[in-house]
């Protein structure tokens, strides 16, 4: 593929300062089981090439699903002609230095492949993890699904570029929801579709895998006989599976350079964080690391380049609570003067790369669990995301989380249900008191971040240990 | 653009035509196509961001045989001799896959004959003028949002000899004007013919709109308030309704916010009517099977939930009557009937409270108890004795549609707003909402 693509760019007549072509392949499937039958069996190819041509500091592009040279002529032909049409109202007068010369491949690491499962033996992992759910005749719904993905990217340019990356993913999600009368409670395995990381079939392969499965169960019917989570303020206990959550809203977002420059603002909103603030903003407790790493092995979204061929590396975005650089591509960091990350990545080929968090974590602290429960007298311990909502300027949260246990006396005492907080994004994570250590660090990643114009959903991924904050709005459901 | 339409469903016609050929006895298919040319182009602060043009394709091909089914999806070029090579590659994956999948008792087969066949042509503006007739108007404003124009193509076809092509070229401007202290009026320019007194006279409004905004925005504090939803604000809280409320599927298996009121425990406000409304046009009337909807179906009628959205087969596993719902059961062409708040009414009969224009990333607070949260968002202000006072600070809600469009619920609008579809998940998506404008009481606010 490279040496195809970079005869087509030699080939192609057009008076351009520079051209890149991005191909991308990809092969996704999807299996979903509800109640022990099928719903869906599926797999998609897609494969096409994005074209990128940079005319006096303006960039134009083009996308096409059809490889062939012919069509990749015509398709740099029109994005020479959307970048000239545009050049007289051009935003920032980009250069070639924001599309580096870069060599390279990435591979994910995997031990299984994913051919290693038959498509009838994944239906009859699923259909075993339904029937498993099903701990009681109050369990109405049981669902399973597993997808998987093999993506291949090719990255060239006229400045000599030759990137090649392939990733290889892996995401499985299960629950049940429970029901007596008006009273309904789901719970999901960590929350809906946390499960996703770049690897093989040893990710299900977990020891306590049918364990697991039967404790989601366990949980559904213990939810529907759970006390009303209180309305008060208390000390909050999250879990990992809801911190993957919360520093997505709360820091991932409000962080990207694109938004703090106003390119989201009709769609995803801006950030209550300006440019001045990089390098000043105290953004929260001095217990608050949080890095910018795709180099992590198996996290969702790790990866050696991104999609415009900036070279990924670790970085403290925040240190012990002061804001340290942001989530902006090269061409962010030269529009807005800032430090960023290697971040500009596009869902696929048929979507132009954008500033997107990739890998953010939260570092781990030094308590261990036990120390972290047996330490607050009273409050509330929640786990798996169920609700999200924040504002367009991602400062006024309300999240809610399947499963919750009252905290009193250094105790986990009893379950409740529909337990919700909500807050402000400063307030909160200054309110941040105890961070757990690497032993409750636990990794999630989701494919459904939503950002961009046109809207790209991609995959992103989070680590974080257990949190403790002090003094949050906590309440329940209910009319 | 009428010969490139030609020549793509000259190439779906020949993938459907290999695929009967192809068939064998005791198999049968259905083949979805969503193919565009879409130009996208980007602004901020009355500049070009991004621009660019997509040409994308896929056709799904779903083959059931033995009580078992299975799909595979392609990239549909619109050429046909290689389309129908992947077809037929695709077709003999899924026989070699079929037989060691599980059985599906619910498997619906196509049947019928339906058959249909819309294009509507257009008249955009050229891609190299996008740009200027855009920007040349709002020079010196605070402009951002997005333009999305070009054709949007949905194919059927099926073992049993139904056939549907709808093929429409039009775009959509999305944009936010945004004032010196970061208040915003937002808005929607859509059609299938680019009409510059028109986009002139929209954004004359909005600068009108953008001097309320001008004033000193007011911090309101926590607590419930008669508020006034605008047309925009209606169609987001609609658009929950799509997600776990009025499919039958969600309803039978514990997962939707109008199970209350599907067993009659709850009704809503008499003045609250919903239907579908395929007469508007603009999106096909034909789901995954080739099954057309009804120009039209009430989903509640006067505050009584008096049709779910079925397919074929949800009805098949719970013994209930197909409607011709998609496969999700989602709302594709909604319409909120109006009510008699005449527009001359709004403010003297909000009186004092809030007037709310957009909202902002609703969510499901309490499903079950249909409790939704979300944000205030783009020109919301304070009125006082029926006067807009100033813009507000953004405000958390979080209340019920049991109450909203329940016993709080004052009135609907005597007039109703189409709210174009903007969003471009995967592809560019079609219609929108025809909604009227309401009034409440105490609604909830939280943060």
């Amino acid at each position: 593929m490279w040496s195809e693509l970079t005869k087509a760019i030699a080939k192609f007549d057009i008076p351009a300062d520079w051209i890149g072509i991005r191909a991308v392949k990809e092969t996704a499937s999807n299996r979903y089981v509800r109640d022990g039958i099928p719903q869906a069996n599926g797999k998609s190819t897609t494969e096409g090439a994005m074209i990128e041509v940079l005319v006096n500091g303006c960039l134009g592009y083009a996308a096409t699903n059809s490889l062939e040279f012919a069509s990749l002529e015509a398709t740099a032909q029109i994005a020479y002609k959307q970048a000239l049409a545009a050049s007289k109202w051009w935003i920032y007068p980009f250069q070639e230095t924001e599309r580096p010369k870069v060599v390279g491949e990435y591979n994910s690491p995997y031990l299984e492949p994913l051919d290693a499962l038959s498509p009838g033996e994944i239906n009859d992992l699923l259909v075993r993890m339904c029937r498993t759910l099903k701990v009681h005749e109050k369990i109405v719904q049981t669902t399973a699904s597993i997808s998987t993905s093999e993506r291949e990217s090719w990255f060239v340019s006229s400045n000599g570029s030759e990137v090649y990356q392939k990733f290889i993913s892996l995401g499985s999600n299960y629950g049940a929801i429970a029901q007596d009368g008006a009273i309904v409670q789901q719970r999901t395995n960590n929350g809906w579709q946390a499960h996703c990381y770049q690897g093989g079939w040893e990710l299900l392969r977990q020891e306590n895998l049918w364990q697991r499965v039967q404790q989601v169960g366990e949980q559904a019917i213990e939810l529907l006989t759970a006390a009303e989570c209180p309305n008060i303020r208390t000390n909050l206990v999250l879990a990992p599976d809801q911190m993957m959550l919360q520093i997505h809203e709360s820091i991932g977002h409000p962080l990207e350079i694109d938004r703090i420059l106003g390119d989201e603002r009709n769609y995803a909103g801006g950030s209550f964080v300006t440019t001045d603030d990089f390098g000043q903003l105290v953004y929260g407790s001095p217990l608050m690391n949080i890095t910018f790493d795709p180099t992590v092995p198996g996290e969702y979204a790790s990866y050696a380049f991104d999609d415009t061929g900036a070279v990924a590396t670790r970085e403290y975005v925040i240190k012990e609570g002061v804001l340290q650089r942001g989530l902006g591509s090269l061409e962010s960091q030269a529009r807005a003067g800032i430090p960023g990350v290697a971040c500009a990545r596009a869902c696929s080929w048929n979507r132009p790369a954008i500033d997107r968090m990739a890998n953010l974590n939260l570092e781990p602290g030094n308590a261990t669990f036990d120390e972290i429960i047996s330490g607050i007298e009273h409050g509330v311990y929640m786990e798996s995301n169920r609700s999200w909502s924040i504002d367009d300027r991602r400062y006024k949260f309300q999240f809610g989380c399947e499963y919750a246990k009252l905290i009193e006396n250094g105790q986990l005492i009893k379950t409740l249900r529909n337990p919700n907080y909500r807050a402000t994004t400063p307030e909160f994570w200054h309110s941040l008191i105890k961070v757990g250590d690497t032993h409750s660090w636990q990794m999630y990643g989701t494919p459904y971040c939503g950002k961009g114009e046109p809207n790209q959903a991609i995959w992103v991924g989070h680590g974080s240990p257990v949190c403790v904050f002090a003094d949050i709005e906590v309440f329940g459901g209910g009319s | 653009m009428k010969e490139e339409l030609t020549a793509l469903e000259f190439s779906f016609n020949q993938v459907l035509e290999t695929l009967l050929i192809k068939k064998l006895e005791g198999e049968e298919f259905t083949l979805k196509l969503s193919s565009e040319r879409s130009q996208f182009t980007r602004f901020n602060h009355a500049k070009v961001r991004q621009t660019g043009c997509v040409a994308d394709g896929c056709i799904q091909l779903t083959l059931m045989a033995d009580q078992r089914s299975s799909s595979r999806q392609f990239t549909f070029t619109g050429n046909w001799e290689k389309d129908s090579q992947k077809a037929y590659k695709a077709l003999q994956e899924l026989r070699e896959e079929l037989p060691v999948l599980p059985i599906d008792p619910y498997l619906v087969l196509p049947s019928g004959n339906n058959t249909s066949r819309e294009v509507h042509y257009s008249n955009l503006l050229a891609p190299e003028t996008v740009v200027s007739s855009i920007l040349d108007e709002v020079t010196e404003l605070d402009f951002t949002g997005i333009y999305a124009g070009g054709v949007v193509i949905k194919g059927y076809g099926d073992s049993s000899g139904q056939k549907h092509w709808f093929a429409t070229d039009t775009f959509t401007l999305d944009y936010s004007l945004f004032s010196s202290s970061g208040q915003a009026v937002k808005g929607t320019f859509a059609g299938s013919h680019w009409d510059l007194a028109n986009y002139t006279a929209k954004i004359s409004e909005a600068k009108k709109q953008l001097q309320l905004l001008s004033r000193p925005a007011k911090e309101v504090p926590r607590g419930q308030y008669k508020t006034y939803f605008a047309p925009a604000a209606v169609a987001d809280l609609l658009q929950m309704l799509s997600w776990s409320a009025v499919g039958e599927a969600d309803i039978q298996q514990g997962n939707s916010a109008l199970a209350a009121l599907s067993r009659k425990e709850k009704q809503l406000s008499a003045k609250f009517s919903l239907q579908e409304n395929f007469q508007l046009g603009l999106v096909p009337r034909f789901n995954e099977l080739g099954e057309m909807a009804a120009p039209e179906l009430p989903i509640i009628e006067n505050g009584i939930l008096v049709n779910s959205l079925v397919n074929s087969r949800t009805a098949k596993e719970y013994q209930k009557t197909a409607n011709g719902a998609n496969s999700s059961e989602t709302l594709r062409t909604p319409e909120i009937r109006p009510g008699n708040l005449r527009l001359e009414q709004i403010l003297s009969n909000l009186d004092t409270g809030l007037y709310l224009s957009n909202l902002h990333y609703l969510n499901w607070s309490d499903r079950p108890t249909g409790r939704i949260t979300g944000m205030t968002r783009y020109a919301c202000f304070w009125v006082e004795n029926g006067e807009i006072i100033a813009p507000i600070e953004n405000l958390r809600f979080d209340d019920s549609l049991y109450r909203f469009w329940g016993d709080n619920l004052v009135d609907f609008t005597n007039f109703q707003e189409f709210i174009p579809e903007v969003g471009t998940y995967d592809s560019r998506q079609l219609g929108g909402s025809l909604v009227p404008g309401m009034l409440v009481n105490d609604f909830t606010y939280t943060l």
